[in-house]
């Protein structure tokens, strides 16, 4: 029997910023609908890898897979590509001159061609479903973190993404909003979106991963089921980041 | 009344006082002093008669039409021009760094040149290529003179909003799959716009009162009949009249504009 094709795969991907090495030829495999946590330090590499499985930051060198296609050949049109690979930042960045609404229908309308009429049933199932059904009208700075949090997943969602990518989503939220947006992960977990999360939810990543990634200065050092990592982690590095973030 | 009322009571009616006395002071010396200034008979009678104001006002206001249509087609043409330039100026693909060079170049030569030189030098050599009648207008090549030069203060000012606005925003709608061209005319320029209407305003303040220039080319706007009256009555209260037309215009206008960038900075703060 044939393995099943993974459906991200990346290989040997560096990325520099000047004479700073931020990722250095890193190795990672996602399967469809799986969920992948990465766990480090600030500046250890995370977000970077984020940035660069959508495009956002051009990579270097090495090779990754979407499928079969690789997404980081260097002039590649990465507006097909980003479609296909949703983002979710830690600072929400909604449009502030646009309402929730208007937020997720823009680039449904402009990328897809689709009208506001096709889009409307959609987007209102995903504002009710994720308890935003009475905010559609609002604007991001008359919601709170946690709902523009939310919004912002769902403008990602409205591009039927195959893969969300989430760059410490819950960092910029007061503590008592936390929860509401990992509800919504969970829930996308369930429905067998593939996902990558760069988190400092340590608690989070051990009840919902299927994976841990450590990552250390641009190196992914040692990855494994939730328990191996949290429970008997290999790598010194490993025991000594968990050591210090775990008190 | 708490006693930080108190305080602040007696603080305010302190000022006033003072206002008041200082107010006194300042008019008592003018109404009192200048007055007793040898030319003084003189400078009244040459700048502030009362006969020459009515007779010079009503075609003076008439005048002022022009001024306003001017204005009126031009502001438009600049805010056109002066987006162009900022979006040249703007553009991030390497295929179109001719097209921002040509921006650079612009800005540089029209803010680098007085504005009356411009008018001088497209206004009389453009028509001076023998152009045949309607287009050899000194109206129209002073305005497009006008609005070459304002397009290129309106031009940084919107580059300076453009920019101001933050890169994340830009990440955010290319992260889903936005083309460049979508992101800027979505959501970057939505934004910078109303960042620089303020500023903007104050442009369009200075460029109404800059039309003015256009007198030392032709048309007859408020500042040349103002010169025309000046000869015919051998007085200078026709410039006092023009003075007085134009501060009834820019003193709401620039009020307005001090009324937006405060509720702006109010906003933001």
């Amino acid at each position: 029997m044939l393995e099943a094709e993974p459906k991200l795969r990346m290989r040997g991907v560096v990325k520099n910023f000047g004479d700073h090495a931020v990722l250095r030829g890193i190795d990672l495999t996602v399967s469809e609908g799986e969920m992948v946590c990465l766990i480090g330090a600030s500046g250890s590499g995370k977000s970077t890898l984020l940035r660069c499985l959508n495009g956002l930051e051009p990579v270097d060198d090495g090779e990754i897979f979407l499928d079969s296609l690789d997404i980081a050949e260097p002039g590649l049109d990465l507006g097909p590509v980003r479609q296909r690979i949703g983002i979710v930042f830690q600072s929400f960045n909604l449009f502030p001159h646009m309402n929730a609404l208007e937020n997720v229908l823009l680039a449904p309308r402009r990328v897809l061609g689709k009208t506001r009429d096709q889009m409307m049933g959609e987007a209102e199932a995903l504002f009710t479903r994720f308890g935003l059904a009475a905010h559609m009208h609002k604007y991001p700075d008359q919601l709170s973190g946690g709902q523009q949090q939310r919004v912002a997943i769902i403008r990602a969602l409205a591009m039927k993404p195959e893969v969300m990518l989430f760059d410490e989503v819950t960092s910029a939220l007061d503590p008592e909003l936390v929860g509401e947006v990992l509800d919504v992960l969970r829930a996308l977990q369930a429905e067998g979106m593939t996902m990558i999360l760069a988190t400092h939810e340590m608690r989070f990543a051990r009840d919902v991963a299927d994976r841990i990634c450590f990552m250390d200065a641009g190196v992914m050092l040692e990855e494994g089921t939730p328990d191996v990592i949290f429970s008997a982690p290999k790598n010194e590095r490993t025991k000594a980041f968990l050591k210090s973030i775990l008190v | 009344m708490n006693r930080r009322e108190a305080y602040e009571a007696r603080q305010r009616k302190r000022a006033l006082i003072l206002a008041t006395i200082s107010t006194l002071l300042v008019v008592a010396i003018l109404v009192i002093f200048v007055p007793m200034a040898p030319g003084w008979e003189q400078v009244r009678k040459s700048f502030f008669s009362g006969d020459v104001f009515v007779q010079s006002f009503p075609k003076m206001a008439k005048a002022f039409l022009l001024n306003i249509a001017i204005f009126a087609w031009s502001a438009p043409l600049v805010a056109i021009v002066g987006l162009l330039i900022a979006l040249a100026r703007s553009v991030r693909s390497p295929a179109l760094f001719p097209l921002r060079i040509f921006g650079a170049a612009y800005v540089d030569i029209f803010r680098g040149l007085p504005v009356v030189l411009v008018i001088y030098l497209i206004g009389f050599g453009i028509p001076g290529l023998g152009l045949p009648r309607p287009y050899n207008s000194p109206y129209i090549w002073g305005t497009v003179a006008l609005v070459l030069t304002y397009s290129a203060y309106v031009a940084e000012i919107l580059r300076s909003g453009i920019e101001s606005v933050h890169a994340s925003q830009r990440a955010a709608g290319l992260s889903l799959g936005m083309s460049e061209r979508s992101v800027m005319r979505d959501i970057v320029l939505p934004q910078a716009i109303r960042r620089v209407v303020p500023a903007n305003m104050n442009m369009l303040i200075a460029m109404q009162k800059d039309v003015a220039l256009l007198s030392f080319i032709g048309p007859v706007e408020i500042l040349r009949q103002a010169g025309i009256f000046k000869s015919l009555f051998a007085n200078f209260t026709p410039y006092v009249v023009a003075a007085a037309i134009f501060l009834v215009v820019t003193i709401p206008a620039t009020r307005y504009a001090d009324y937006l960038m405060n509720r702006q900075r109010d906003a933001r703060s």
